[in-house]
């Protein structure tokens, strides 16, 4: 492993970058594939299917979405829904934040671009364990992880056409997988465990209310809220 | 839903994912978000996966038509989260478990004739 500064000056490092990403590839390629077949199928034209994976860039929200477009939501809603998902990154990107800051904003600005669960996972564990490689590698994997991607997305479009049927593939459950996954990979202790309870039976009650529109957002706003208020109230108790 | 809406859907989108993405990073490199704020944020993620995940569990058909939960065999979403669940958890395998979750949801149907 070469040093940083020394990779970074020559640039090079981009083959250790593109093997990094390797393991994102193996699951974008299905998912992104899955999120393509299924655009299709809520009628976005294939211009549009691809340029959500290539602008948008966040498989989560756009496997949401494609939901959300299927089911005549607005265009408000959709884009509030993709907020309030993504903000996690948020979070991702401050953790990042310390480790960079020897970069150049608009290095920092094209990296945070494809900042994905996926691409923070092996990045906040390689910077912690062995510091931040040259440029060259960090957007090596993160190129590759992208258009690997839209790769997906593409076999996806094209597939579209061929499937009659997502139903006999399982692609339908892809999203209720990938939260699933998600979720558990996310659950780091008991208050998380509670918050995760309330805010799935809250957003269940609110669609059930007829606010199938905004349950997500709302059932997420208002657990959050409670889970620092009780934060906050169990340390000054103790 | 007519394309041009849906681009205009997808620059929103574009627009209101890079802005946390790129915030904190390009922002505050030297200083911290505020205690209440990353409190609140570490919330989050739990709360809006959880949010989104029991209703397309409990109640299949989502959006539109029947709005009732489903806690029934027939419910093939809520019993094939048990397989996934496990691989999430005993492997903490992310992608190990979207590809069980959707073999097992496939094998069912083919086996159920669903």
């Amino acid at each position: 492993m070469n040093p940083p500064a020394q990779s970074e000056a020559a640039g090079r490092g981009w083959p250790t970058g593109v093997s990094r990403a390797m393991p994102i590839v193996l699951g974008y390629v299905p998912i992104g594939l899955a999120y393509g077949v299924l655009a299709q199928k809520a009628g976005l034209s294939a211009l549009n299917t691809l340029l959500m994976s290539l602008l948008v860039y966040a498989g989560s929200a756009q496997l949401i979405a494609v939901g959300l477009f299927a089911g005549g939501a607005s265009v408000l809603s959709i884009v509030l829904t993709t907020f309030v998902v993504n903000l996690r990154h948020l979070l991702f990107s401050a953790a990042v934040a310390p480790f960079l800051q020897h970069w150049r904003k608009i290095d920092l600005a094209g990296f945070a671009y494809e900042l994905t669960d996926e691409t923070f996972a092996v990045h906040s564990a390689q910077f912690a364990s062995e510091g931040v490689p040259g440029r060259a590698e960090v957007f090596a994997t993160n190129v590759t992880a992208q258009v690997s991607w839209i790769l997906g997305t593409a076999l996806g479009v094209l597939l579209g056409s061929v499937i009659a049927d997502v139903k006999p593939l399982g692609l339908d459950y892809a999203l209720p997988a990938m939260f699933i996954a998600l979720l558990i990979l996310q659950i780091q202790d008991r208050v998380q465990v509670a918050v995760a309870l309330l805010a799935g039976a809250l957003s269940v009650g609110l669609l059930l209310a007829g606010l199938g529109q905004w349950n997500v957002i709302v059932a997420t706003v208002i657990v959050a809220t409670l889970g620092v208020m009780l934060e906050r109230w169990s340390k000054k108790r103790s | 839903m007519e394309q041009e809406t849906i681009l205009i859907a997808i620059l929103g989108m574009m627009a209101v994912t890079y802005v946390p993405r790129a915030l904190p990073v390009m922002a505050l490199s030297s200083r911290r978000l505020p205690q209440v704020v990353v409190a609140w944020l570490s919330y989050v993620p739990v709360a809006v996966l959880a949010a989104m995940l029991f209703p397309a569990l409990l109640i299949p058909e989502g959006q539109a038509g029947g709005q009732q939960i489903d806690l029934s065999l027939g419910n093939l979403f809520l019993w094939a989260a048990v397989p996934t669940l496990l691989v999430a958890w005993k492997r903490r395998s992310f992608f190990g478990a979207v590809i069980v979750g959707m073999v097992v949801v496939a094998v069912a149907r083919l086996v159920l004739g669903g």
